[in-house]
Protein backbone atom coordinates (compact mmCIF):
# COMPACT_ATOMS: atom_id res chain seq x y z
CA UNK A 1 0.00 0.00 0.00
CA UNK A 2 1.18 3.54 -0.74
CA UNK A 3 -1.45 6.05 0.51
CA UNK A 4 -0.38 8.95 -1.74
CA UNK A 5 -1.44 6.70 -4.66
CA UNK A 6 -5.05 6.61 -3.56
CA UNK A 7 -6.50 3.45 -5.10
CA UNK A 8 -3.88 1.38 -3.26
CA UNK A 9 -5.83 1.96 -0.03
CA UNK A 10 -8.60 -0.50 -0.85
CA UNK A 11 -6.66 -2.69 -3.24
CA UNK A 12 -3.66 -3.79 -1.20
CA UNK A 13 -3.56 -6.83 1.04
CA UNK A 14 -2.92 -6.18 4.71
CA UNK A 15 -1.82 -9.67 5.60
CA UNK A 16 1.72 -10.84 4.85
CA UNK A 17 2.35 -12.84 1.71
CA UNK A 18 2.91 -16.53 2.28
CA UNK A 19 6.25 -17.72 0.98
CA UNK A 20 5.78 -20.37 -1.68
CA UNK A 21 8.77 -22.58 -2.44
CA UNK A 22 9.07 -23.06 -6.17
CA UNK A 23 7.41 -26.13 -7.63
CA UNK A 24 6.82 -27.08 -11.23
CA UNK A 25 3.85 -24.69 -11.15
CA UNK A 26 6.08 -21.69 -10.41
CA UNK A 27 9.03 -22.53 -12.67
CA UNK A 28 6.91 -22.95 -15.79
CA UNK A 29 4.82 -20.39 -17.66
CA UNK A 30 3.34 -19.65 -21.05
CA UNK A 31 5.75 -19.94 -23.96
CA UNK A 32 5.22 -17.94 -27.11
CA UNK A 33 6.71 -18.35 -30.56
CA UNK A 34 7.40 -16.21 -33.56
CA UNK A 35 3.99 -17.17 -34.93
CA UNK A 36 2.47 -14.96 -32.23
CA UNK A 37 4.31 -11.84 -33.45
CA UNK A 38 3.86 -9.89 -36.66
CA UNK A 39 6.42 -7.80 -38.45
CA UNK A 40 5.31 -4.37 -37.28
CA UNK A 41 4.55 -5.42 -33.72
CA UNK A 42 7.81 -3.95 -32.40
CA UNK A 43 7.62 -0.78 -34.50
CA UNK A 44 4.82 1.40 -33.18
CA UNK A 45 5.53 3.99 -35.88
CA UNK A 46 4.59 1.61 -38.71
CA UNK A 47 1.23 0.26 -37.61
CA UNK A 48 -0.90 2.70 -39.61
CA UNK A 49 -0.96 4.32 -43.03
CA UNK A 50 0.83 7.42 -41.83
CA UNK A 51 3.47 8.10 -39.24
CA UNK A 52 2.61 9.18 -35.71
CA UNK A 53 3.58 12.66 -34.54
CA UNK A 54 6.30 12.98 -31.93
CA UNK A 55 9.93 12.36 -31.24
CA UNK A 56 10.93 9.02 -32.82
CA UNK A 57 12.88 6.82 -30.40
CA UNK A 58 14.28 3.34 -30.21
CA UNK A 59 14.16 1.45 -26.94
CA UNK A 60 16.44 -1.52 -26.70
CA UNK A 61 18.01 -3.66 -24.05
CA UNK A 62 18.61 -7.10 -22.69
CA UNK A 63 16.49 -9.21 -20.37
CA UNK A 64 18.49 -11.20 -17.83
CA UNK A 65 17.68 -12.95 -14.57
CA UNK A 66 19.29 -12.20 -11.25
CA UNK A 67 21.86 -14.89 -11.86
CA UNK A 68 23.01 -12.94 -14.90
CA UNK A 69 21.58 -15.40 -17.40
CA UNK A 70 19.92 -14.16 -20.56
CA UNK A 71 16.16 -14.71 -20.79
CA UNK A 72 15.74 -15.74 -24.44
CA UNK A 73 12.58 -15.98 -26.55
CA UNK A 74 10.37 -14.34 -23.99
CA UNK A 75 7.38 -12.15 -24.77
CA UNK A 76 7.61 -8.43 -23.99
CA UNK A 77 4.49 -6.33 -24.35
CA UNK A 78 4.48 -2.55 -24.11
CA UNK A 79 1.80 0.13 -24.12
CA UNK A 80 1.94 3.88 -23.90
CA UNK A 81 0.17 7.15 -24.60
CA UNK A 82 0.93 9.25 -27.67
CA UNK A 83 3.24 12.26 -27.90
CA UNK A 84 0.44 14.52 -26.64
CA UNK A 85 -0.12 12.44 -23.52
CA UNK A 86 -3.33 10.67 -24.59
CA UNK A 87 -4.04 6.94 -24.52
CA UNK A 88 -6.19 5.30 -27.15
CA UNK A 89 -8.57 4.04 -24.48
CA UNK A 90 -12.16 4.96 -23.68
CA UNK A 91 -11.32 5.74 -20.05
CA UNK A 92 -8.78 8.44 -20.96
CA UNK A 93 -10.53 11.83 -20.94
CA UNK A 94 -7.43 14.04 -21.09
CA UNK A 95 -8.11 17.01 -23.37
CA UNK A 96 -5.26 16.20 -25.72
CA UNK A 97 -5.61 14.94 -29.28
CA UNK A 98 -5.61 11.31 -30.30
CA UNK A 99 -3.20 10.48 -33.10
CA UNK A 100 -4.89 8.48 -35.88
CA UNK A 101 -1.50 6.96 -36.69
CA UNK A 102 -0.69 5.70 -33.22
CA UNK A 103 -2.21 2.81 -31.28
CA UNK A 104 0.43 2.68 -28.56
CA UNK A 105 0.81 -1.10 -28.30
CA UNK A 106 3.86 -3.19 -29.15
CA UNK A 107 5.14 -6.69 -28.60
CA UNK A 108 8.25 -8.64 -29.36
CA UNK A 109 10.21 -11.73 -28.39
CA UNK A 110 13.71 -11.46 -26.99
CA UNK A 111 16.36 -13.10 -29.16
CA UNK A 112 18.67 -15.93 -28.08
CA UNK A 113 20.75 -13.51 -25.99
CA UNK A 114 17.74 -11.90 -24.33
CA UNK A 115 17.91 -8.77 -26.50
CA UNK A 116 14.90 -6.81 -27.65
CA UNK A 117 14.24 -3.75 -29.74
CA UNK A 118 11.30 -1.35 -30.14
CA UNK A 119 10.79 1.71 -32.32
CA UNK A 120 8.16 4.13 -31.07
CA UNK A 121 7.63 7.80 -30.26
CA UNK A 122 8.38 9.40 -26.94
CA UNK A 123 5.19 9.41 -24.86
CA UNK A 124 3.99 12.70 -23.37
CA UNK A 125 3.32 13.52 -19.74
CA UNK A 126 -0.36 13.66 -18.81
CA UNK A 127 -2.58 14.77 -15.94
CA UNK A 128 -4.53 12.31 -13.83
CA UNK A 129 -7.07 12.69 -11.07
CA UNK A 130 -5.14 11.29 -8.11
CA UNK A 131 -4.64 14.67 -6.39
CA UNK A 132 -4.80 18.34 -7.44
CA UNK A 133 -2.52 19.06 -10.41
CA UNK A 134 -1.29 15.48 -10.60
CA UNK A 135 0.84 14.67 -13.67
CA UNK A 136 2.45 11.39 -14.65
CA UNK A 137 6.02 11.55 -15.88
CA UNK A 138 6.48 10.18 -19.40
CA UNK A 139 6.58 6.40 -19.25
CA UNK A 140 6.14 3.20 -21.24
CA UNK A 141 4.41 0.21 -19.61
CA UNK A 142 6.37 -3.05 -19.88
CA UNK A 143 5.00 -6.56 -19.37
CA UNK A 144 7.30 -9.59 -19.31
CA UNK A 145 6.55 -13.27 -18.86
CA UNK A 146 10.09 -14.51 -18.46
CA UNK A 147 10.14 -18.27 -18.78
CA UNK A 148 8.22 -18.99 -15.60
CA UNK A 149 5.25 -17.92 -13.49
CA UNK A 150 7.63 -16.70 -10.78
CA UNK A 151 9.33 -14.31 -13.23
CA UNK A 152 6.18 -12.47 -14.34
CA UNK A 153 6.79 -8.73 -14.21
CA UNK A 154 4.74 -5.70 -15.12
CA UNK A 155 6.49 -2.39 -14.66
CA UNK A 156 6.98 1.05 -16.20
CA UNK A 157 10.00 2.56 -17.93
CA UNK A 158 10.76 6.24 -17.37
CA UNK A 159 13.00 8.71 -19.21
CA UNK A 160 16.10 10.43 -17.81
CA UNK A 161 15.85 13.73 -15.93
CA UNK A 162 12.06 14.00 -15.85
CA UNK A 163 11.11 16.98 -13.66
CA UNK A 164 7.91 15.19 -12.58
CA UNK A 165 9.67 12.38 -10.68
CA UNK A 166 9.45 13.99 -7.21
CA UNK A 167 5.72 14.56 -7.61
CA UNK A 168 4.59 11.19 -8.94
CA UNK A 169 3.13 8.79 -6.36
CA UNK A 170 3.32 5.84 -8.72
CA UNK A 171 7.07 6.27 -9.35
CA UNK A 172 7.56 6.92 -5.63
CA UNK A 173 5.49 3.91 -4.56
CA UNK A 174 8.82 2.08 -4.85
CA UNK A 175 10.35 2.90 -1.49
CA UNK A 176 14.01 2.43 -2.39
CA UNK A 177 15.55 5.23 -4.44
CA UNK A 178 18.07 2.92 -6.10
CA UNK A 179 15.26 0.59 -7.13
CA UNK A 180 13.27 3.51 -8.57
CA UNK A 181 16.27 4.57 -10.62
CA UNK A 182 16.46 1.14 -12.23
CA UNK A 183 13.23 1.99 -14.02
CA UNK A 184 14.81 4.99 -15.76
CA UNK A 185 16.23 4.16 -19.17
CA UNK A 186 19.54 5.60 -20.33
CA UNK A 187 20.12 7.74 -23.37
CA UNK A 188 22.76 6.13 -25.59
CA UNK A 189 24.40 7.66 -28.60
CA UNK A 190 25.31 4.14 -29.78
CA UNK A 191 21.62 3.25 -30.04
CA UNK A 192 20.81 6.58 -31.69
CA UNK A 193 20.34 6.26 -35.44
CA UNK A 194 21.71 9.17 -37.48
CA UNK A 195 18.98 11.24 -39.10
CA UNK A 196 16.35 8.91 -37.66
CA UNK A 197 15.81 8.25 -33.94
CA UNK A 198 17.11 8.83 -30.43
CA UNK A 199 18.22 5.66 -28.67
CA UNK A 200 17.47 4.60 -25.11
CA UNK A 201 18.75 1.52 -23.32
CA UNK A 202 16.55 -0.33 -20.84
CA UNK A 203 18.09 -3.56 -19.54
CA UNK A 204 15.65 -5.53 -17.40
CA UNK A 205 16.42 -7.96 -14.58
CA UNK A 206 13.84 -10.63 -13.69
CA UNK A 207 14.00 -12.68 -10.55
CA UNK A 208 15.62 -16.06 -10.99
CA UNK A 209 13.83 -19.34 -11.00
CA UNK A 210 15.87 -21.06 -8.31
CA UNK A 211 16.96 -20.16 -4.85
CA UNK A 212 15.13 -18.70 -1.93
CA UNK A 213 12.22 -16.47 -2.72
CA UNK A 214 12.94 -12.89 -1.87
CA UNK A 215 11.71 -11.19 1.17
CA UNK A 216 9.08 -8.78 0.11
CA UNK A 217 6.74 -6.35 1.67
CA UNK A 218 3.74 -6.50 -0.51
CA UNK B 1 13.66 -6.93 -2.69
CA UNK B 2 16.51 -9.31 -2.61
CA UNK B 3 19.36 -10.32 -1.98
CA UNK B 4 22.37 -9.69 -0.06
CA UNK B 5 25.57 -9.98 -2.03
CA UNK B 6 23.97 -9.50 -5.44
CA UNK B 7 25.58 -7.00 -7.75
CA UNK B 8 23.28 -4.01 -8.15
CA UNK B 9 22.84 -4.74 -11.83
CA UNK B 10 21.45 -8.17 -10.93
CA UNK B 11 18.74 -7.10 -8.51
CA UNK B 12 15.29 -7.87 -9.92
CA UNK B 13 13.40 -4.85 -11.17
CA UNK B 14 10.56 -3.43 -9.10
CA UNK B 15 6.97 -3.82 -10.26
CA UNK B 16 4.63 -0.99 -11.10
CA UNK B 17 0.88 -0.95 -11.45
CA UNK B 18 -0.67 -1.90 -14.80
CA UNK B 19 -2.71 1.29 -14.50
CA UNK B 20 -6.12 1.83 -16.10
CA UNK B 21 -5.06 1.39 -19.73
CA UNK B 22 -3.55 -2.09 -19.78
CA UNK B 23 -6.04 -3.35 -22.33
CA UNK B 24 -4.13 -1.43 -24.99
CA UNK B 25 -1.10 -3.62 -24.51
CA UNK B 26 -2.30 -6.82 -22.86
CA UNK B 27 -5.21 -7.74 -25.10
CA UNK B 28 -3.31 -10.21 -27.26
CA UNK B 29 -3.14 -13.07 -27.76
CA UNK B 30 -6.86 -12.48 -28.18
CA UNK B 31 -8.61 -12.29 -24.84
CA UNK B 32 -8.13 -15.88 -23.91
CA UNK B 33 -11.17 -16.94 -21.97
CA UNK B 34 -10.80 -20.34 -23.57
CA UNK B 35 -7.83 -21.93 -21.84
CA UNK B 36 -8.85 -25.34 -23.16
CA UNK B 37 -10.57 -25.46 -26.55
CA UNK B 38 -13.33 -28.06 -26.94
CA UNK B 39 -11.92 -31.52 -27.42
CA UNK B 40 -9.00 -31.14 -25.01
CA UNK B 41 -9.12 -34.20 -22.75
CA UNK B 42 -10.21 -33.61 -19.18
CA UNK B 43 -13.14 -32.66 -16.98
CA UNK B 44 -14.51 -29.45 -18.45
CA UNK B 45 -14.91 -26.45 -16.18
CA UNK B 46 -16.40 -23.03 -16.47
CA UNK B 47 -14.55 -20.86 -14.00
CA UNK B 48 -16.22 -17.61 -12.96
CA UNK B 49 -13.66 -15.29 -11.31
CA UNK B 50 -14.62 -12.11 -9.47
CA UNK B 51 -12.26 -9.49 -8.08
CA UNK B 52 -13.26 -7.28 -5.11
CA UNK B 53 -11.63 -4.43 -3.21
CA UNK B 54 -11.39 -4.09 0.57
CA UNK B 55 -14.95 -2.82 0.85
CA UNK B 56 -16.37 -5.61 -1.24
CA UNK B 57 -16.83 -3.53 -4.39
CA UNK B 58 -16.16 -5.36 -7.63
CA UNK B 59 -13.23 -4.14 -9.75
CA UNK B 60 -14.15 -3.41 -13.35
CA UNK B 61 -10.51 -2.74 -14.22
CA UNK B 62 -8.65 -5.85 -13.09
CA UNK B 63 -6.75 -8.36 -15.20
CA UNK B 64 -6.69 -12.06 -14.28
CA UNK B 65 -4.12 -14.46 -15.72
CA UNK B 66 -4.25 -18.22 -15.26
CA UNK B 67 -1.53 -20.81 -15.83
CA UNK B 68 -2.29 -24.46 -15.43
CA UNK B 69 -1.26 -28.03 -16.22
CA UNK B 70 -3.24 -30.36 -18.46
CA UNK B 71 -5.42 -33.20 -17.21
CA UNK B 72 -2.33 -35.39 -16.90
CA UNK B 73 -0.69 -32.92 -14.56
CA UNK B 74 1.84 -31.82 -17.17
CA UNK B 75 2.70 -28.25 -18.10
CA UNK B 76 3.17 -27.23 -21.72
CA UNK B 77 6.69 -26.04 -20.99
CA UNK B 78 10.17 -27.35 -21.85
CA UNK B 79 11.21 -27.53 -18.19
CA UNK B 80 8.42 -29.97 -17.35
CA UNK B 81 10.34 -33.16 -18.06
CA UNK B 82 7.65 -35.59 -16.90
CA UNK B 83 7.05 -38.40 -19.33
CA UNK B 84 3.42 -37.50 -19.88
CA UNK B 85 1.67 -36.35 -23.04
CA UNK B 86 1.11 -32.69 -23.88
CA UNK B 87 -1.71 -31.55 -26.11
CA UNK B 88 -0.60 -28.98 -28.73
CA UNK B 89 -4.09 -27.44 -28.58
CA UNK B 90 -3.70 -26.75 -24.87
CA UNK B 91 -1.15 -24.13 -23.89
CA UNK B 92 -2.60 -23.73 -20.40
CA UNK B 93 -2.70 -19.94 -20.31
CA UNK B 94 -5.68 -17.63 -20.05
CA UNK B 95 -5.96 -13.89 -19.60
CA UNK B 96 -9.09 -11.81 -19.17
CA UNK B 97 -10.00 -8.34 -17.98
CA UNK B 98 -12.93 -8.13 -15.58
CA UNK B 99 -16.20 -6.70 -16.87
CA UNK B 100 -18.37 -3.98 -15.31
CA UNK B 101 -19.53 -6.46 -12.67
CA UNK B 102 -15.95 -7.33 -11.79
CA UNK B 103 -16.25 -10.76 -13.37
CA UNK B 104 -14.26 -12.72 -15.93
CA UNK B 105 -15.03 -16.23 -17.12
CA UNK B 106 -12.63 -18.94 -18.26
CA UNK B 107 -13.41 -22.18 -20.07
CA UNK B 108 -10.94 -24.87 -19.20
CA UNK B 109 -10.37 -28.38 -17.87
CA UNK B 110 -9.51 -29.48 -14.38
CA UNK B 111 -5.74 -29.89 -14.18
CA UNK B 112 -4.20 -33.14 -13.03
CA UNK B 113 -1.90 -33.38 -10.04
CA UNK B 114 1.61 -32.08 -10.60
CA UNK B 115 4.63 -33.16 -8.56
CA UNK B 116 5.36 -31.44 -5.27
CA UNK B 117 8.48 -31.42 -3.17
CA UNK B 118 7.46 -34.42 -1.06
CA UNK B 119 6.21 -37.84 -1.97
CA UNK B 120 2.67 -36.63 -2.61
CA UNK B 121 1.83 -34.77 -5.77
CA UNK B 122 0.14 -31.41 -5.32
CA UNK B 123 -3.63 -31.17 -5.33
CA UNK B 124 -5.18 -29.96 -8.60
CA UNK B 125 -4.68 -26.21 -8.79
CA UNK B 126 -4.33 -23.29 -11.16
CA UNK B 127 -1.84 -20.48 -10.61
CA UNK B 128 -3.31 -17.01 -10.78
CA UNK B 129 -1.93 -13.50 -11.27
CA UNK B 130 -4.13 -10.50 -10.52
CA UNK B 131 -3.31 -7.01 -11.77
CA UNK B 132 -5.23 -3.74 -11.52
CA UNK B 133 -4.94 -0.01 -11.26
CA UNK B 134 -3.88 0.67 -7.70
CA UNK B 135 -2.30 -2.77 -7.34
CA UNK B 136 1.42 -2.09 -7.11
CA UNK B 137 2.62 -5.53 -8.07
CA UNK B 138 1.27 -8.72 -9.53
CA UNK B 139 -0.67 -10.54 -6.83
CA UNK B 140 -0.02 -14.27 -7.06
CA UNK B 141 -2.49 -16.81 -5.74
CA UNK B 142 -3.79 -20.30 -6.50
CA UNK B 143 -7.19 -21.79 -7.22
CA UNK B 144 -7.91 -25.17 -5.65
CA UNK B 145 -11.18 -27.10 -5.86
CA UNK B 146 -13.33 -27.30 -2.75
CA UNK B 147 -14.00 -30.86 -1.70
CA UNK B 148 -11.10 -32.43 -3.61
CA UNK B 149 -9.68 -35.14 -1.36
CA UNK B 150 -6.14 -34.31 -2.48
CA UNK B 151 -6.38 -30.89 -0.80
CA UNK B 152 -5.76 -32.62 2.54
CA UNK B 153 -2.24 -33.61 1.53
CA UNK B 154 -1.25 -30.55 -0.50
CA UNK B 155 1.97 -29.06 0.78
CA UNK B 156 1.11 -25.48 -0.24
CA UNK B 157 -2.27 -25.54 1.51
CA UNK B 158 -0.49 -26.94 4.55
CA UNK B 159 1.52 -23.70 4.73
CA UNK B 160 -1.66 -21.63 4.83
CA UNK B 161 -3.40 -21.04 8.17
CA UNK B 162 -6.44 -23.28 8.26
CA UNK B 163 -8.87 -20.41 8.72
CA UNK B 164 -7.69 -18.81 5.46
CA UNK B 165 -7.54 -21.90 3.22
CA UNK B 166 -11.09 -21.37 2.03
CA UNK B 167 -9.96 -18.19 0.27
CA UNK B 168 -8.07 -20.45 -2.16
CA UNK B 169 -11.03 -22.71 -2.94
CA UNK B 170 -13.17 -22.47 -6.03
CA UNK B 171 -16.71 -23.45 -5.07
CA UNK B 172 -19.15 -25.37 -7.27
CA UNK B 173 -22.08 -23.22 -8.37
CA UNK B 174 -25.31 -24.91 -7.28
CA UNK B 175 -27.52 -26.01 -10.13
CA UNK B 176 -24.82 -25.42 -12.75
CA UNK B 177 -22.79 -28.60 -13.12
CA UNK B 178 -19.21 -27.92 -14.19
CA UNK B 179 -19.35 -24.26 -13.16
CA UNK B 180 -17.07 -23.09 -10.36
CA UNK B 181 -16.82 -19.72 -8.73
CA UNK B 182 -13.62 -18.15 -7.42
CA UNK B 183 -13.60 -14.79 -5.63
CA UNK B 184 -10.46 -12.70 -5.19
CA UNK B 185 -10.58 -10.20 -2.33
CA UNK B 186 -7.58 -7.91 -2.60
CA UNK B 187 -8.13 -6.67 0.94
CA UNK B 188 -10.72 -6.65 3.70
CA UNK B 189 -12.18 -9.30 6.01
CA UNK B 190 -12.15 -12.01 3.38
CA UNK B 191 -8.70 -11.11 2.04
CA UNK B 192 -7.45 -13.81 -0.31
CA UNK B 193 -4.19 -15.57 0.50
CA UNK B 194 -1.46 -14.22 -1.76
CA UNK B 195 1.92 -15.83 -2.23
CA UNK B 196 5.45 -14.58 -2.42
CA UNK B 197 6.71 -16.66 -5.34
Amino acid sequence: MYPPYKPTLLRSPRKPLIVLPHTLSEVTGPVYGHGDISETDNDLTRQHDGEPLGERITVSGRVIDDNGRAVPNTLIEIWQCNAAGRYRHHVDRHAAPLDPNFSGAGRTLTDGQGRYFFTTIKPGAYPWQNHPNAWRPAHIHFSLFGTAFCQRLVTQMYFPDDPLFPFDPIFNSIPDEKARKRLICKFEMDLTKPEWSLGFRFDIVLRGREGTPFESKR
Amino acid sequence: MKAKGKKPELIPFPSQTVGPYFQIGLSRPEPTSQIAPPGVPGERLKLVCSVFDGQGWPLNDALVEIWQANANGKYHHPDDRQKKPVDPAFLGFGRMATNNEGICVFETIKPGRVPGPGKNPQAPHLTVSVFARGVLKRMATRIYFAGDAANEEDFVLARVPKARRNTLMAQPVPGEPGTWRFDVHLSGKQETVFFDV
